[in-house]
């Protein structure tokens, strides 16, 4: 059982005329880097949702780790929201404390360690950081747990270019073989260097799914600009 | 700083060729320790798995030697070295000619130029 993700016939309609994700089978490996693509409105959150249990599929089923949703998956996913739902006006600090409270895989020294290397305050409280900080420490929180799986929602939208480079750094950096990480994201170009494999939504259904150096490889050009190519309005 | 790649060739490819140009300009000498995958992941800011296909890729051709106790090393074998480099020296030659061709020079008036670049090479030192 490699499989660390297996969705069947997975769909969500939220009413007749919206099908959101529409039967999407999929089964995805452990120790991947995994680009979740697709154009607005594809599906891609409505997906991520269903994966960390804050929407119930109309049909079909997910297993990680050869669990259905529920507290299992739930000690066994980090998520990325695509927003920030931490209190802006509590202190770095206690919001490690929530964590320490809520995952027992949360580790307070490596996350430590990865706001001093940001030279940000643990004392100081959310709000006072910019935008591109508030990401990237929501991300610290993300990837200081030891995961069976990493669901980042959008983690490099509104952030400046140098703010990308560091969070991808710190993808890479604190991924282990063992774990897999799932990134949706409409920004390829940025990210493609650091993908193994691409998932491609289109209209809620699966589209494509496979490696980046095979769509390189025949295609002879970057996955953004195949992308561009298949999504091409 | 990540290294430069393009983005319309396979990145495995490409950190293959990097790596092997560094290994015969001698950037790592032979039997010299190389960094450890993830090292030179973050260095090139790609992902660890692609890096590990380009050093299996590596292994298999006998440049890079994986050593259980020693993580891995450039090959010793001065002459495979060599070998490979005369290779990609020889990739350039091509890559140069076939370049030429396409502005329309035949091979003698490519080379005229070459000797005529030298000797005004030689000229200005």
């Amino acid at each position: 059982m490699n499989d660390l993700i297996e969705i069947q016939g997975l769909t969500k309609a939220y009413d007749a005329d919206h099908v959101a994700v529409d039967h999407i089978d999929l089964k995805l490996p452990k120790g991947k880097i995994i680009g979740l693509l697709g154009p607005n409105g594809s599906g891609k959150t409505t997906l991520i949702k269903m994966m960390n249990g804050l929407l119930v599929p109309t049909e079909g089923s997910i297993r990680i780790s050869g669990y259905e949703i529920g507290t299992e998956t739930k000690k066994r996913v980090a998520y990325l929201p695509d927003r920030t739902y931490l209190p802006d006006g509590k202190s770095i600090n206690s919001i490690l404390d929530y964590f320490c409270d809520f995952y027992e895989d949360f580790s307070r020294e490596k996350a430590l360690e990865m706001l001093q290397s940001l030279h940000i305050d643990p004392d100081s409280k959310l709000r006072t950081l910019s935008k591109g900080m508030k990401e990237k420490v929501q991300l610290i929180l993300v990837m200081s747990r030891k995961a069976d799986l990493y669901v980042l929602d959008e983690p490099i939208a509104g952030v400046d270019p140098a703010a990308r480079d560091y969070i991808l750094r710190t993808i890479i950096n604190n991924y282990d073989s063992e774990a897999t990480v799932l990134i949706s994201t409409h920004l390829i170009g940025d990210i493609e260097k650091v993908l193994d494999e691409v998932i491609f939504l289109r209209s809620g259904r699966l589209l494509l799914y496979t490696s980046v150096d095979n769509i390189r490889e025949q295609h002879g050009k970057s996955v953004d600009a195949y992308f561009r190519e298949v999504f091409a309005c | 700083m990540a290294w430069n790649l393009d983005t319309d060739r396979p990145i495995y490819a490409q950190l293959i060729e990097r790596i092997k140009t560094q290994i015969v300009s001698g950037k790592y000498a032979p039997g010299e320790r190389l960094p450890s995958v993830r090292e030179l992941a973050a260095e090139a800011a790609v992902n660890p798995n692609t890096m590990q296909k380009a050093f299996a890729e590596l292994e298999r051709t006998g440049l890079v030697i994986t050593q259980r106790t020693n993580g891995r090393t450039v090959t010793e074998d001065v002459k495979l070295i060599g070998d490979i480099r005369a290779e990609l020296a020889g990739d350039q030659v091509n890559t140069f000619f076939s370049g030429m061709r396409e502005l329309g020079y035949t091979e003698k008036e490519t080379s005229d130029l070459i000797l005529r670049y030298l000797n005004d090479d030689k000229d200005s030192k």
